[in-house]
């Protein structure tokens, strides 16, 4: 797992976002301390929390053993006892060593113990493929996690987002899995002016358009609003809706969205089979389906362990290219059907 | 490390002491009964004969610890102080259960009381005892966390992962494997190369000791000791406590894997029969004096199973209800 390359000095990244987010947290409460593998001495596996060992001192900044299901569990448990740990799981990938404690524990414990328990826990995993990586480290799965009742998941893609997200899962008292995409950490831009909290409730309007919606989330919003751009010039308008967060999801605000366009294609780097994407779709249907001028299309990763070679890796995965395709599809006389 | 050698018996410890156990038994052989009559339905593990576990580490603990238990947790729930009544109408499924009757005979919880849960995924209650132990740290507390397991969870992962990383943070966990010889219906030998399970711990430098679990005072005695050392500061202490389930693994279980005479043979020095006989002998206790807890816990028992009755359901419009939490952290 290879450190990203230092970024332009002076530059505000997403992984710049993130850190200022756990400096702020861990100095505004006492109870929050960060726990994972390779967080402090090393820096974190992406460089997120690189110097916080020096500001905050390895009480509050604690390297983990190899053990994923138990540092885990020991999050819960140390929510349990009063504090609001941040637990880092490098990737989604090696999250699947700790689903035990996630599935078992952190989604239950409420709910089976008579509202008596709660699990104020947020994890914080990277996500997604694109780096050829390889299967084992290109697993997006997120909206495997989102089937879950008790937790709530959440995928900032942007510096807004990477910057507030975390303060906004610290408040609520239930497990809240933040997934950030392995694309965005050296995404640049400017946070904006003024702005001091986001919620962990709404979608969020990225780019307003007539013809289409494009539904997504994580780095394949990024992927849209390319494709919106790209297609604007052929005079198609796509609204880009990003979900921010997976669960619970913002029935209302992609209703608004279709209801607006008539038409929506949901992009999702997850597999299509019983993915999330599926779950937008059926939800689209229940509750719009009259008001649909195109059935509902969807683009997510083909059907494969994402595989190493670039050409393969790329042709697996949602691009662009393909997302404005599949619009132009949807906008075809014949309805894309 | 080695177990301490008990104290002085007095005559008002050893009736409380033996009071416990006899009715962890009696709540658990009325509830044996009320599965046949489908009152309690799920599944159901009974602790029938490793009642000096809960009962002696318990009275060694202090209010402030925290426990972890498993799914074989009536008699920890009980011995913690959770009332009876909560505890039988959890296993009903009453609203008034110590649950609310979402979780049952598996999932006791009584956060007030410290006791943190039945866990029944084998071995998933230690990372949360690491981390509950880990809290207590943090935030300077005195206290430490009990963790109840079998000798199941010796094989998983998280048995090692969670002794290995108490150790290397010296955490305030007191780690009480119950070892009843079998997992489920797998005897120890068939599932461990190294069948002396304080090996293990001792390989992740954790003192531990093993403790014959039939004799409460010992018990008792082994968990004040271990207790006192990670108050100390000395970090986590593993206790292999010695026992034997003498009824099936659930209400499920032909018992084909164990002989009749190895479970009569156990019978014979079961920890009820064994500290009746010593308080006896002691004249510390008169037969007189144990029909009379006898029938103190079958009263105790009697009226949990009619608060239980009694009991009303969960209205079905609060199914949804503690997904998430109600109040903000």
């Amino acid at each position: 797992m290879p450190n990203d390359a230092p970024e332009p000095a002076g530059a505000l990244t997403y992984r710049d976002a993130v850190r200022e987010a756990l400096s702020v947290a861990l100095r505004e409460d006492p109870r929050v301390f960060l726990m994972g593998e390779d967080i402090g001495r090393y820096g974190g596996s992406y460089a997120v929390s690189k110097g916080l060992l020096a500001t905050f001192g390895p009480e509050r900044i604690r390297d983990t053993p190899l053990c994923e299901s138990t540092f885990v569990g020991a999050g819960i448990g140390a929510a349990l006892g009063g504090m609001r740990p941040i637990v880092e799981v490098m990737t989604v990938n090696f999250s699947l060593l700790a689903l035990d404690q996630i599935v078992n524990n952190a989604a239950t414990l409420s709910h089976m113990s008579g509202g008596q328990i709660s699990v104020p826990l947020v994890i914080r995993l990277a996500t997604g493929a694109g780096r050829q990586l390889g299967a084992q480290h290109s697993h997006s799965l997120e909206g495997w996690y989102a089937h879950i009742p008790g937790l709530r998941i959440a995928a900032p893609a942007t510096l807004d987002d990477a910057r507030f997200m975390l303060a906004a899962a610290l408040a609520l008292p239930d497990p809240v899995l933040l997934f950030e995409h392995l694309y965005l950490y050296n995404m640049e831009g400017t946070l904006t002016e003024g702005l001091e909290r986001v919620d962990l409730e709404h979608a969020a309007v990225r780019r307003t358009g007539r013809d289409v919606s494009l539904i997504s989330y994580g780095w394949s919003l990024h992927k849209c609003l390319s494709a919106a751009a790209d297609l604007a010039k052929e005079g198609i308008e796509a609204e880009v809706l990003d979900l921010r967060t997976l669960r619970p999801l913002d029935d209302a605000a992609i209703m608004a969205s279709v209801r607006h366009t008539r038409r929506a294609l949901i992009v999702d780097e997850g597999w299509r089979s019983g993915s999330l994407a599926a779950e937008i779709a059926t939800r689209i249907v229940e509750q719009a389906f009259y008001e649909l001028d195109a059935p509902v299309a969807r683009l997510c990763s083909a059907e494969v362990p994402i595989p190493y070679a670039k050409h393969l890796e790329d042709a697996a995965l949602p691009s662009p290219q393909r997302i404005a395709a599949a619009v132009r599809a949807l906008l075809a006389p014949s309805g894309g059907g | 490390m080695t177990a301490p050698a008990a104290a002085a018996l007095t005559q008002a410890h050893g009736l409380d002491l033996l009071r416990e156990m006899m009715r962890i038994r009696a709540f658990e052989d009325r509830c044996y009964q009320l599965y046949g009559q489908m009152k309690i339905r799920g599944f159901l593990h009974l602790y029938n004969g490793e009642e000096a576990i809960a009962a002696g580490a318990l009275s060694a603990l202090r209010a402030e610890d925290a426990i972890v238990a498993t799914y074989r947790e009536h008699g920890h729930a009980l011995a913690r102080g959770i009332p009876m009544n909560k505890v039988m109408a959890e296993l009903f499924g009453k609203q008034t259960g110590c649950s609310g009757g979402r979780g049952g005979s598996m999932h006791l919880f009584d956060v007030a009381r410290k006791f943190y849960g039945g866990n029944a995924i084998v071995a998933g209650g230690l990372p949360i005892a690491v981390g509950l132990a880990l809290a207590q740290r943090l935030r300077g507390e005195a206290a430490l966390t009990a963790c109840f397991f079998g000798d199941g969870a010796v094989a998983e992962g998280e048995f090692h992962e969670s002794l290995n990383l108490a150790a290397l943070w010296k955490l305030p966990v007191l780690f009480l494997c119950e070892n009843n010889l079998y997992a489920m219906g797998t005897a120890l030998d068939r599932a461990q190369a190294e069948t002396d399970i304080r090996a293990r711990a001792a390989a992740y430098r954790i003192d531990a000791a093993a403790v014959d679990a039939m004799d409460v005072l010992a018990v008792e005695a082994a968990v004040a000791h271990a207790a006192q050392a990670i108050r100390g500061g000395g970090g986590p202490a593993f206790l292999e406590m010695r026992t034997y389930r003498f009824r099936a693994h659930s209400m499920f279980d032909p018992q084909l894997y164990r002989d009749r005479a190895e479970v009569e043979a156990w019978q014979k020095k079961g920890p009820i029969i064994t500290l009746t006989t010593r308080l006896k002998a002691q004249g510390l206790m008169s037969e007189a004096d144990y029909q009379r807890l006898e029938r103190e816990c079958n009263t105790e028992v009697d009226s949990a199973v009619q608060f239980a009755e009694r009991s009303p359901w969960e209205p079905v419009s609060d199914l949804e209800r503690y997904v998430y939490a109600e109040r903000r952290a």
